[in-house]
């Protein structure tokens, strides 16, 4: 067992940690962010299922089984309304870029904007 | 006939096991009281898991003044309470996966002759992030959340050099106190 770091100035590998972990937080920010082209659809998972598909041109407001209300409004989708005390996924920014996310974490729903239709789930929203 | 009257803590390595369990629970609550107060200030930026941590002052302070384990018990501990009385079954499985990972962190950085506790505490903010979004993808069976990790990044970052701010100076505070 080697003796524990006793010496508590600032190290310069601290900062280095600092600069790399900033770094690498940049580089995902810009190619997760903001090369991500505008998505389509809002498709939204309940418990890793998918609970539905809707599209982000049309003005609209869907409400979850858990109790959330998810509203489309301008391409962008947001959640108006969620059931549990954080409300996390409401103070959440609205999302209209591809990959773009917004979790409900107690109640396990999660609302990412897609590129694309999936076929066989769209239909009953398309009515 | 021997009397046990100083009976090891296995905890620490002092001899007073009275005296062992009192510093665990004073440090227990103040971990539990500013995880309070951070939950009452509502500090949220409208994304899940971004957090000042401030509770983590409590387990970088354990850890460095008392030892391994006494900053375990300590960070555990909190985290149950928490999940009793506030949370439930999810917020516990995310805040334990956070906190496997970032003490896992924490321990070995500390270990090593490398990092200030200003550092290691750093990583252990960036680890407490990145664990809670594997927690959570794997738990939603989704990889969108990968979308996150830039923002929790940063914020990790952040709340660990704070912490790791304050706890140094805490540390120096207590430098020639006798606390056990």
């Amino acid at each position: 067992m080697t003796a524990p770091n006793t010496d508590r100035k600032l190290k310069k590998n601290d900062i280095i940690l600092l600069a790399v972990v900033l770094g690498v937080a940049a580089v995902l920010f810009v190619s997760i962010w903001l090369l991500a082209p505008k998505g389509e659809v809002a498709v939204v998972t309940v418990d890793g299922e998918e609970f539905g598909a809707y599209d982000l041109l049309k003005d609209q407001e869907i409400l979850l089984p858990e109790g959330h209300k998810l509203v489309i409004e301008n391409g962008e989708a947001r959640m108006v309304y969620a059931p549990c005390r954080d409300q996390i996924c409401v103070h959440h920014i609205p999302v209209s870029r591809k990959g773009e996310t917004i979790v409900c974490l107690p109640y396990r729903v999660v609302v990412t904007v897609s590129s694309r239709y999936r076929r066989g789930f769209y239909e009953a929203s398309e009515a | 006939m021997k009397h046990p009257k100083h009976k090891k803590s296995p905890l620490t390595k002092s001899k007073n096991a009275a005296k062992t369990a009192a510093l665990m629970g004073v440090l227990v609550a103040v971990a539990f009281v500013l995880s309070y107060v951070e939950m009452v200030l509502h500090f949220s930026v409208g994304i899940p898991g971004v957090k000042l941590g401030l509770c983590h002052i409590v387990t970088l302070f354990a850890l460095y003044r008392i030892g391994p384990k006494a900053a375990i018990f300590t960070c555990f501990v909190r985290i149950g309470l928490n999940a009793w009385l506030f949370g439930n079954a999810m917020i516990l499985a995310y805040s334990a996966a956070g906190a496997i990972l970032s003490l896992a962190v924490m321990l070995l950085l500390y270990r090593l002759p490398l990092f200030s506790p200003v550092g290691v505490s750093l990583a252990g903010g960036i680890s407490h992030n990145v664990g809670q979004i594997l927690c959570a993808a794997i738990m939603m069976e989704t990889a969108g959340l990968v979308w996150y990790l830039p923002i929790l990044l940063v914020s990790g970052c952040l709340s660990g050099v704070l912490v790791g701010l304050i706890s140094g100076w805490l540390l120096r505070r207590f430098e020639h106190r006798h606390i056990l």
